[in-house]
């Protein structure tokens, strides 16, 4: 087992690397600039514009771009952002624990309807129930988020007046602060989460669907067991094996941010650090983001294929 | 022309025979900028009235906390690196200038003790020098006193060329020395009759020399207090997360008097300008949101029974059609829109006018921009009357097309006219932004109606004001037939839009295309107006000369005004900002309170 681990991460590193390169040639084929702003102001001459773009190495030829930011990489300094001159990972570092905070929470809102729902609709397949469930899991995963955020906002901030919809860190402490943190987070939650729950409501009740039929189901009710310890034990187990490897593949998005809610809400986040890097052509955070979210993919991955592993005996690492 | 008159005015309000509004009101009936009055006033030896901002409030602190949303968010603190006008204005809560533009256009002392005149001594006869006063006593954030050599400092710091300072300009042909502590000189290289620009507004704002002396040049980007501002400003630092969130709390040691009224403020950034109107306007979780450049009917519909407002500052900011005068079809020494090639069509005087009749002005402002605009035949707009008398605009397809006619573009088979088998047809191009498409589909369609095909083009933003040498889409390279964007005017004074578009300017593959001279225009007469406009000290003489240029400009068609665009902010109904077109939005910061 710690064999094939190790020759899996032996295997990324070639991959990370590749993937390094095609962001970097990309970004750096991209046309714009940084400094485009300044470029109609009559009182910044245009050499000013230039100096800049010069002093940042932005006229150098891409491969040796591409190496300068592979060595500090490698020494751990991520460069700094061009727009706002701080070092790419402080940067990070400041957006990471709201993206946290919010795209987690959604998860788990989302988890937390999805596996009873679904659960419970396989068990009644074609019910009142499952009919119901699987209509608003169809709405839920068609309807974009975009579309529900500002729905939201103007019904619960603009009609109802009874919710903020600019998400800002409060100073504070205590409970007030806390109960003013949980309230700006409910509608970017909602509006993640029960989009997320949409497509994992289908998801698991079609998991559960394929092992409730299963001979080893009939001989444990033949044996006499009840419905609940049929379901829980019995068939939920071996389930949520493909649901757990979804779960895991789906961690990277935790870290990485959703970039429509977050701009919706003005959530200060990854996802919003990304798009407003990507519009400012602030190429080493747009650089370190979308790498950074590479090795989480990467890493996901493998931790996937571990937990399935050790979840299904049946397979093998070889 | 009305010089002699002038002078005699100029004598009876030195003499209080007139008073300075009366003066500054002839004046702009005669066609000039309310803050060029003053500066002619301040020439001819009339100090500046302290005219501060209207303010109630009786005592500092206890109006509560100040919510300020900006939907781009600010990503530095540091005045001489800031690359928009929202860094600008991020800095400005910590940083301040001597003096800084109010709404009347006047300069407003700031950390001056008063505003250098000819009578007060401040003020060289011959424009040639500046000697400005500070206010004794200021103290910077961490208890420093701030003096002479912190300004000595920041014009070192910003022309430093390894500092790469976006200041840089601003700073660049003077040189300033330390008087004693509390008074500095700046002397011109040349006469400067617009002398306000070093240390004034957003581009002249004090960093400490205490904080910043050990990383000046190569190492400015590792200063700590990037990060961190130390100021003078009405407001201390608390917090900063670039591109999202600036805290700030009362400076209880404030150099002026009750000021500021806030105890806290906060500038948070991101999202979208229509929601952050909706924030302001509909919801009031904020209390001011910049630069709502929305469409008018959205604006109009949140404003119903809402809880803020929209707010109009008049500048000098122009949205124009330029017109290229260089061929962008034909390549020159692996440069198209070269200076060695003529355009084929457009250097034909009539169809550049048949051109400029096309633009629906009144359309346009109907449509998009609503009262965030005012149709214009100038390209030089003064606040409000800054209209060179001598100009007109009209929108008229017959015309156009009689012009057209006259010029031989006959009407081919196609309903597209042709000249000896060439078509009468344009490339159009323009940054993507949704009021700028608009605009292009209506010049479009009047062109079509006269028989002109007009072929449209759009670029992201980031490209079309790129310096990037190798891109050929940038609005620098030109390679089209029009294009369109807007200049701002960041002082009231025209020196620096002017400039732009004299012969030596021009923007060429040998200067990297870094002339400013886009439309690659070339007049001997406004050259020659410009070099004497520069240097002319005579402020009169040196206004007509201005005039002169935009009736030039006017003449050739260079360029077709499409809107003189005015500043758009969202505020709370109780919430009273000193706002000036001639300012960035928190430029007079320290005045701000909220009416109870």
């Amino acid at each position: 087992m710690s064999q094939y681990i190790l020759r899996r991460l032996m295997i990324a590193i070639p991959s990370l690397l590749g993937i390094s390169l095609v962001l970097f040639v990309v970004l750096a084929l991209a046309p714009g600039d940084p400094f485009s702003e300044l470029a109609t102001n009559p009182n910044v001459p245009p050499g000013v514009q230039a100096a800049l773009r010069a002093k940042f190495g932005l006229d150098d030829p891409i491969y040796l771009r591409y190496l300068h930011w592979l060595a500090a990489m490698v020494h751990g300094d991520w460069g700094f952002s061009f727009v706002s001159r701080i070092d790419v990972d402080t940067l990070i570092l400041q957006r990471l624990p709201t993206t946290l905070y919010v795209i987690g929470s959604a998860q788990l809102l989302a988890l937390s309807i999805a596996i009873p729902v679904g659960v419970y609709a396989a068990t009644r397949p074609y019910s009142l129930f499952d009919q119901l469930a699987n209509t608003f899991a169809f709405i839920g995963f068609s309807l974009p988020t975009f579309f529900t955020g500002i729905l939201f906002i103007l019904v619960f901030s603009v009609k109802l007046d009874w919710l903020p919809f600019v998400y800002t860190e409060v100073p504070g402490s205590g409970i007030p602060w806390v109960l003013e943190m949980i309230r700006q987070a409910i509608m970017p939650v909602m509006v993640l989460g029960l989009f997320q729950a949409a497509s994992m409501t289908r998801f698991v009740r079609s998991a559960m669907l394929d092992v409730i039929r299963l001979d080893y189901v009939t001989t444990a009710r033949a044996k006499g067991l009840g419905q609940t310890k049929v379901i829980v034990k019995h068939v939920m187990r071996n389930a949520m094996i493909p649901v757990v490897t979804l779960i895991a593949l789906q961690m990277p998005a935790v870290f990485g941010g959703a970039i429509v809610t977050e701009q919706i809400f003005r959530i200060p986040g990854i996802g919003s650090l990304l798009i407003s890097s990507i519009l400012a052509n602030d190429t080493p955070v747009v650089m370190a983001v979308t790498f950074v979210f590479a090795c989480l993919v990467v890493l996901f991955n493998l931790i996937a294929d571990v937990l399935y592993g050790w979840l299904d005996p049946r397979i093998s690492f070889r | 022309m009305f010089d002699r008159n002038l002078r005699t005015m100029i004598d009876d309000v030195k003499g209080g025979l007139m008073d300075r509004r009366a003066f500054v009101k002839r004046m702009i009936a005669v066609g000039l900028t309310a803050p060029m009055a003053n500066q002619i006033l301040s020439l001819g030896g009339v100090a500046m009235a302290q005219s501060p901002n209207p303010y109630k409030p009786t005592k500092r602190g206890g109006g509560g906390p100040l919510k300020l949303l900006w939907w781009q968010g600010p990503t530095l603190l540091n005045p001489h690196f800031a690359t928009g006008t929202k860094d600008q204005d991020a800095s400005r809560i910590f940083y301040e200038p001597l003096a800084s533009w109010d709404v009347d256009g006047h300069l407003n002392p700031i950390l001056a003790a008063e505003i250098p005149s000819i009578q007060n001594g401040g003020l060289a006869a011959d424009a040639k020098s500046v000697t400005w006063k500070i206010k004794p006593g200021v103290k910077w954030h961490d208890g420093q006193p701030f003096t002479a050599d912190d300004l000595v400092f920041n014009w070192e710091y910003a022309t430093d060329p390894a500092t790469a300072a976006v200041s840089s300009g601003t700073y660049a042909d003077m040189t300033v020395t330390k008087v004693d502590d509390l008074t500095v000189r700046i002397t011109f290289e040349k006469p400067t009759p617009f002398w306000a620009n070093a240390f004034v507004g957003a581009y002249g704002c004090i960093i400490p020399k205490h904080l910043f002396a050990e990383f000046k040049g190569g190492k400015s980007r590792e200063a700590p207090n990037n990060l961190k501002p130390i100021g003078t400003g009405p407001y201390k630092f608390v917090e900063f997360k670039p591109g999202d969130l600036i805290r700030g709390e009362i400076n209880p040691d404030y150099h002026m008097a009750n000021r500021p009224s806030f105890d806290t403020i906060e500038m948070k950034g991101g999202g979208d300008a229509v929601s952050a109107a909706r924030a302001v306007i509909q919801t009031g979780e904020y209390d001011f949101a910049w630069n709502i450049q929305v469409e008018d009917e959205v604006l109009l519909r949140l404003e119903k029974g809402g809880k803020g407002k929209t707010l109009y500052a008049v500048g000098g900011d122009i949205e124009f059609i330029a017109i290229n005068f260089t061929d962008p079809n034909t390549e020159v020494d692996g440069e198209r829109s070269s200076m060695k090639t003529k355009h084929p069509i457009l250097s034909d005087p009539k169809v550049r006018q048949a051109l400029a009749l096309l633009v629906d002005r009144e359309s346009i402002k109907k449509v998009i921009y609503g009262r965030a605009g005012r149709a214009t035949a100038n390209y030089l707009n003064g606040p409000e009357e800054f209209v060179s008398k001598n100009t007109k605009w009209e929108f008229s397809v017959e015309k156009a097309s009689a012009l057209l006619d006259e010029a031989g573009w006959k009407a081919g088979s196609d309903g597209i006219r042709e000249k000896d088998g060439k078509k009468l047809k344009f490339l159009y191009q323009t940054s993507i932004n949704g009021p700028r498409q608009k605009t292009q589909a209506i010049v479009k369609q009047a062109c079509q109606k006269a028989g002109i095909d007009v072929e449209l083009k759009s670029v992201v933003a980031s490209v079309f004001f790129s310096s990037d040498v190798a891109n050929p889409d940038t609005y620098a390279h030109f390679y089209a037939d029009l294009e369109m964007f807007q200049i701002p005017m960041t002082q009231p004074d025209p020196a620096l839009a002017m400039r732009r578009y004299h012969s030596r300017y021009v923007a060429t593959k040998e200067n990297k295309w870094q002339g400013s001279n886009f439309p690659r225009w070339v007049n001997k007469d406004y050259d020659a107006a410009v070099d004497a406009a520069d240097i002319e000290i005579d402020p009169i003489k040196r206004a007509d000369l201005y005039i002169k240029c935009n009736d030039l400009m006017w003449q050739d068609n260079v360029m077709i005004p499409v809107m003189h665009r005015l500043a758009v902010e969202a505020c709370s109904n109780t919430l009273r900002p000193a706002l000036s077109g001639w300012a960035n939005q928190t430029d007079n910061l320290q005045d701000w309170y909220r009416e109870t």
